[in-house]
């Protein structure tokens, strides 16, 4: 009696400690993530108005942007960081949304899935240089065209990588995005009841895509706005690729900030902070029109879908959606596969198919020094990923269980780390965190990738958590289940794929993360990506393969495992296994 | 002490205006069924009973359980079973992992799985212990989650459109099946329904609910 | 909060007083034992790289030296970085230890009393340093004034296919017609890569008639005039430049794959030793060879400077040492490492290491000493800020 009476009172004081601990979780959050940016942003906002006391300057003064609006590259940087940005977003959501309309289900679709977690774990950067070595004058594809069918003998003096309408930089965008959409899309899909609809239109008369298009898409779309929204404003502010692939001449807004945040020259600082406050009102004026733009679509469709069309040109359409998909696809892993093909290279003349020599060489000299880089950032990117979801799990249980929701306009604050360009508030938060006495090391290196994580993370899982039939909660706590006994038996287990996925996302996020680890890490940090962008401006393409190869792979293994541990674990579980 | 479930002025109150008012008792054993259209409140009536109402609604009142005021008690103490229109059962768990999720803490790891076993007998589903929820049909479904629920040993019972996924057959079978357990148990049952014959059938009073304004 | 600013106070005094003295090398040496040295330098280069690592280990064997090499894409981050400690009040243990620095880069941090000496001059290894015959004490026209010390001699060369380009050109002229009766076969790096901008001042200190005025700081009276020729010869090159100038290799070393692919026939390096390092590396094809021009060729100094709040001073000291060791100046001189020219004076060092230097096979695409003709002196560094930017406003927004 006495001991049950005990047991009850321990129980009845960790309920109330959760009860403690729980609840200010949002705040913490929301403090992990707008701490840094807000006072990152401050830092640019005054130096932008002509305020930096370090370089002996008073504002405020607009003359910043005087210098900004001064210069001759200025429209064409604009152009290309809306233009590629609300392109690459556009197309890269049609290819995915018509691919799952016209696939979903089918054995095409599967094999494209089952190369999804490859093509996710690539970074940005990899991608890039494999997109670059496949399609240059000299690169594998115009090699493996040459001189049989091209006749050249030398390779064309043809502008691809660089192009001037920052096509190819685009395409680079594209073939990244259309995965990463693809698996938002899916996990979506996992929540609605998405098959049932699609047959019943089916049974209608409609053709596979129209009628996926027509019933399931505008809940999908629902599910996926925010990632849509997240890619917009990556591909806009993005600087890893547009070095690699996009235009010099003049560059994108993005890549001419991170040059005049770098000039030895302080004043050009201010300039720079002109420029990051432009690209933020680029951005934000992006998602506006893009929002509007959803509206507008929104009242197309539902014409069409009043309209009554069964979806005539579904072949076609549905035939060109699998090759772009095929050709995304293929771009990624033929370029990782010609990074390991450079990775092995000894001389390589043009246009010989396969390198003259082939050795380890290249392995041996590059290898040990990538074993160093990949434990930081396998430590780092771990690390940083368990309290993101710790702190996305506890912010989404704690709106569960107590209503502490953020209210829609809220919810933007939480993506304001992804939405307000890095290049805009990380010199800030150098200082900020220098001032703190907290200047360098893997710790606030953590601590900045946690900014960038953490929004990813709960990007990734906030939806399908709360897709969750909260009956199921209702019912388990009738049965006698405490909250956390819920949460640890019911709901985490039903969600262990968007958790997984969630946790691959972070990983990857944090293994491809340039800026905040070199600026927050005053460069003491090695990681496998800031040593691969080192060695980028140098063009060895021999040491870029090797550190490409293993940035993929260690983005590749928790990708792999996300989509392979339910499987394992829920393989005689048909009601959690989905698509 | 009064046995049974008691609404004492129970409003529910959805931004600041009255949605329902009720006071009611049901006795040990008694059915009383809500009806009205959908909005009006039927199941968030329910939710207030176990404790989930959700962020949006407040409500006024008492309720009291076997004479035992649960208001204000936490969702998982209040004994309140509940049962949806769908089977709701835990797609991770197999059938014998959902009804022990169930089944109260205590007892050896055999006495569980007598009970379990015991339990699955008593309607018709031998050795289905080990199968995949997914893979059962929906009224075998429908007994599994009833016996789950019995075996938390609640002390009143409620009913969210229990019968409206299941055809004719089925759903008279599963629904005298659900009211036989309910009274071999004394238990209390609240059924919110849209259907007059499951009304009828649940053979206690009826409640129809109008919009206040 | 409040304790650790008292605390702050308490120690920033001592540390201030604990710089070390490289007049007192035992001392410097006994201090550096157990520290870490970040040294911040171009990191693009594999070959650098390398040899970058092999430094580290020998100043860990010899002096329990750690060396950490910060691989930077410009140089320039770093003197950011130290600007924005100083900002941010962290003058005792910066996250910068050393850095490969030299022209604009040095005259800044020189200029913002952000480097730590003078101390190269107290360095045991300088008196080993040709400090009359080469430019080891005037960066860019700019003192060095011992605030960094030297490791390594540049030199602009000219890199050419002889495949497909047989002969050398003698002059900006020439290599202009050449351009015109072969497009598309030459480029440069983009400035205001280092390279890039060397390029434009190669240009301009070729076709000046008289290119000493280069040496008096660009003002905004004397730019125009003078830099007007250079703009004219671009206009004409550039239309037949490779991709027609409306793209450009990022670094030098970004230029060699594009000898390799048979892209480019003619570019251009910094390093006279650089062609044969990729050959040997089998980067660059063997027809590869190196010229420079009639007039000679601009020349310079690779430094590495200490940052004030280093927090590791003497390990750096004994870095910047070491690399001006006869060891290290003929291992940086071998083309099959690095092919870098070495700053030492050949007649200061022991006949066994002079011999060491003889013994290197420069490589075939590497031009002897005698070969390399006269080494044209920077102009001074106001002038590369200015061509760079001027550049950027005629071609780096040009399409």
């Amino acid at each position: 009696m006495l001991r049950s009476k005990l047991s009850y009172t321990v129980k009845r004081r960790r309920a109330r400690k959760s009860r403690r601990l729980l609840p200010v979780l949002p705040t913490l959050t929301l403090l992990a993530m707008l701490g840094p940016v807000i006072a990152g942003l401050y830092g640019t906002v005054l130096p932008a108005f002509g305020h930096l006391p370090a370089a002996g300057l008073t504002g405020p003064s607009l003359s910043p942007f005087y210098g900004l609006f001064d210069w001759a590259g200025l429209p064409r940087a604009v152009m290309l960081s809306v233009g590629v940005g609300v392109g690459a977003t556009a197309l890269a959501l049609t290819i995915v949304a018509l691919l799952t309309a016209g696939w979903s289900g089918t054995p095409a679709f599967r094999f494209l899935e089952r190369l999804l977690s490859p093509l996710l774990s690539v970074p940005h950067a990899a991608a890039a240089f494999g997109l670059a070595f496949l399609i240059t004058p000299s690169g594998w594809l115009s090699r493996a065209l040459s001189p049989a069918v091209t006749g050249w003998d030398r390779p064309p003096d043809l502008l691809i990588v660089h192009d001037a309408w920052g096509l190819t930089m685009m395409a680079g965008l594209v073939i990244k995005e259309v995965p990463f959409l693809l698996l938002i899309t899916l996990a979506a899909l996992g929540q609605a009841d998405t098959g049932r609809s699609a047959a019943v239109a089916q049974a209608l008369g409609y053709g596979r895509l129209t009628g996926w298009l027509k019933t399931v898409f505008p809940r999908v779309y629902a599910q996926i706005r925010l990632p849509v929204y997240v890619v917009l404003a990556y591909s806009m502010s993005v600087v890893d690729v547009a070095i690699i692939l996009g235009p010099n001449t003049p560059p994108s807004l993005s890549v001419y900030i991170v040059r005049l945040m770098s000039d030895p020259d302080l004043a050009m600082r201010l300039q720079g902070a002109a420029a990051a406050l432009l690209q933020l009102a680029l951005v934000i004026g992006a998602l506006v029109a893009w929002r509007i733009g959803e509206t507008i679509v929104a009242a197309l469709g539902y014409r069409w879908i009043m309209a009554g069309a069964r979806g005539k040109i579904d072949p076609i359409v549905g035939g060109m959606a699998l090759t772009a998909g095929g050709v995304c696809a293929f771009l990624v892993l033929a370029g990782i596969v010609v990074l390991g093909v450079w990775s092995f290279a000894g001389y390589w003349s043009f246009p010989n198919f396969l390198p003259d020599q082939l050795f380890l060489r290249n392995w041996m000299r590059f290898g040990p020094g990538t074993m160093d880089a990949l434990g930081e950032t396998a430590l780092i990117a771990a690390v940083v990923t368990l309290a993101a979801l710790v702190l996305t799990i506890g912010c989404l249980e704690a709106e569960y269980r107590y209503g502490l929701s953020l209210t829609s306009r809220g919810m933007w604050l939480l993506y304001l780390p992804l939405l307000v360009p890095q290049t805009a508030f990380l010199p800030g938060l150098q200082t900020l965190m220098l001032n703190i006495g907290a200047d360098v090391g893997r710790l606030p290196v953590m601590l900045a990738h946690l900014v960038f994580v953490l929004p990813y993370v709960f990007l990734s899982l906030a939806d399908p958590f709360r897709a969750w039939d909260v009956r199921m909660g209702t019912i388990a706590n009738a049965l006698g289940a405490r909250p956390d006994r819920v949460l640890w038996q019911v709901r985490l287990p039903m969600l262990l794929r968007p958790v997984l996925t969630a946790a691959a996302v972070g990983l990857s996020v944090s293994v491809g993360q340039y800026l905040a680890t070199l600026l927050i890490g005053g460069g003491r940090v090695a990681t496998l990506t800031t040593e691969a962008v080192a060695l980028s401006s140098g063009g060895d393409r021999r040491a870029i393969g090797v550190y490409g190869l293993m940035q993929t792979g260690a983005a590749l293994i928790p990708f792999t495992l996300a989509l392979i541990v339910p499987a394992i674990v829920w393989r005689n579980r048909k009601g959690l296994r989905h698509g | 002490m009064d046995k049974g479930l008691t609404l004492r002025d129970v409003t529910i109150i959805k931004n600041g205006a009255p949605l329902l008012s009720l006071s009611r008792h049901i006795d040990p054993g008694e059915v009383l069924s809500i009806m009205g259209p959908s909005g009006v409140g039927k199941s968030t009536l329910l939710a207030f009973i176990t404790g989930t109402l959700a962020p949006d609604f407040s409500a006024t009142g008492t309720v009291m359980l076997d004479g035992m005021d649960i208001t204000h008690a936490p969702a998982h103490q209040r004994r309140v079973g509940i049962l949806f229109q769908d089977d709701l059962l835990f797609p991770h768990l197999s059938v014998g992992a959902n009804l022990a999720f169930g089944l109260r803490a205590g007892g050896t790891k055999r006495d569980r799985r007598s009970r379990i076993d015991e339990a699955l007998a008593e309607v018709g589903l031998d050795g289905f212990a080990d199968r995949d929820p997914a893979t059962l049909s929906g009224g075998q479904k429908a007994r599994v989650a009833l016996m789950r629920m019995l075996l938390s040993e609640p002390c009143g019972l409620l009913l969210d459109e229990p019968f409206s996924r299941l055809d004719t057959a089925l759903r008279a079978q599963v629904r005298a099946l659900v009211f036989a357990r309910a009274k071999a148990r004394a238990l209390p049952v609240l059924m919110v329904t849209h259907d007059a014959e499951d009304a009828d059938a649940a053979g206690g009073d009826i409640v129809t609910l109008s919009p206040l304004h | 909060m409040k304790h650790l600013a008292i605390l702050a106070a308490l120690i920033a005094p001592i540390a201030t007083f604990a710089d070390p003295n490289p007049t007192d090398w035992d001392a410097v040496k006994a201090e550096a034992n157990g520290q870490t040295v970040y040294w911040n330098a171009w990191g693009g280069s594999t070959t650098t790289n390398d040899f970058l690592a092999w430094v580290g280990s020998r100043v860990s064997e010899d002096y329990g030296v750690t060396l950490e090499h910060v691989k930077l894409t410009d140089t320039a981050d770093a003197v950011t970085r130290v600007l924005a400690e100083k900002q941010a009040g962290e003058n005792d243990d910066g996250a910068i230890d050393m850095i490969w620095i030299n022209g604009a880069n040095f005259a800044a941090m020189k200029e913002a009393d952000l480097l730590f000496g003078p101390y190269a001059e107290q360095l045991p290894n300088w008196s080993v340093v040709d400090s009359a015959g080469k430019a080891v004490q005037s960066d860019f026209t700019v003192p060095t004034d011992g605030f960094e010390s030297p490791w390594a001699m540049a030199q602009v060369v000219f890199v050419h296919d002889t495949a497909d380009m047989p002969d050398r050109v003698g002059s900006m002229q020439a290599l202009l017609e050449w351009t015109q009766a072969n497009p598309g076969r030459f480029s440069y790096p983009q400035p205001p890569d280092f390279l890039g901008t060397t390029f434009l001042k190669q240009v301009l200190v070729d076709i000046l008639p008289d290119a000493s005025v280069l040496s008096a700081p660009a003002t905004d009276e004397n730019y125009e005039e003078i830099s007007a020729p250079l703009w004219a010869y671009l206009d004409a090159l550039t239309p037949n430049l490779w991709r027609e100038g409306k793209a450009y290799p990022a670094t030098g070393t970004a230029m060699f794959p594009l000898i390799a692919d048979d892209e480019l026939d003619l570019s251009i390096s910094f390093s006279p030793g650089a062609a044969s390092t990729a050959i040997a590396n089998l980067e660059l094809p063997d027809t590869v060879r190196t010229f420079v021009l009639d007039k000679g060729t601009i020349g310079n100094t690779s430094f590495v400077a200490i940052p004030y709040n280093s927090g590791s001073k003497a390990g750096a000291m004994i870095v910047a040492n070491f690399l001006m060791s006869p060891e290290a100046q003929a291992r940086a001189q071998d083309p099959a490492i690095l092919g870098y020219g070495t700053v030492l004076d050949m007649v200061a060092i022991t006949a066994d290491q002079r011999a060491v230097f003889d013994s290197l096979d420069l490589g075939i695409a590497t031009l002897s000493p005698a070969d390399l003709g006269t080494v044209q002196a920077e102009p001074h560094p106001s002038w590369a800020s200015r061509l760079a930017d001027g550049w950027a406003d005629r071609y780096g927004v040009a399409q």
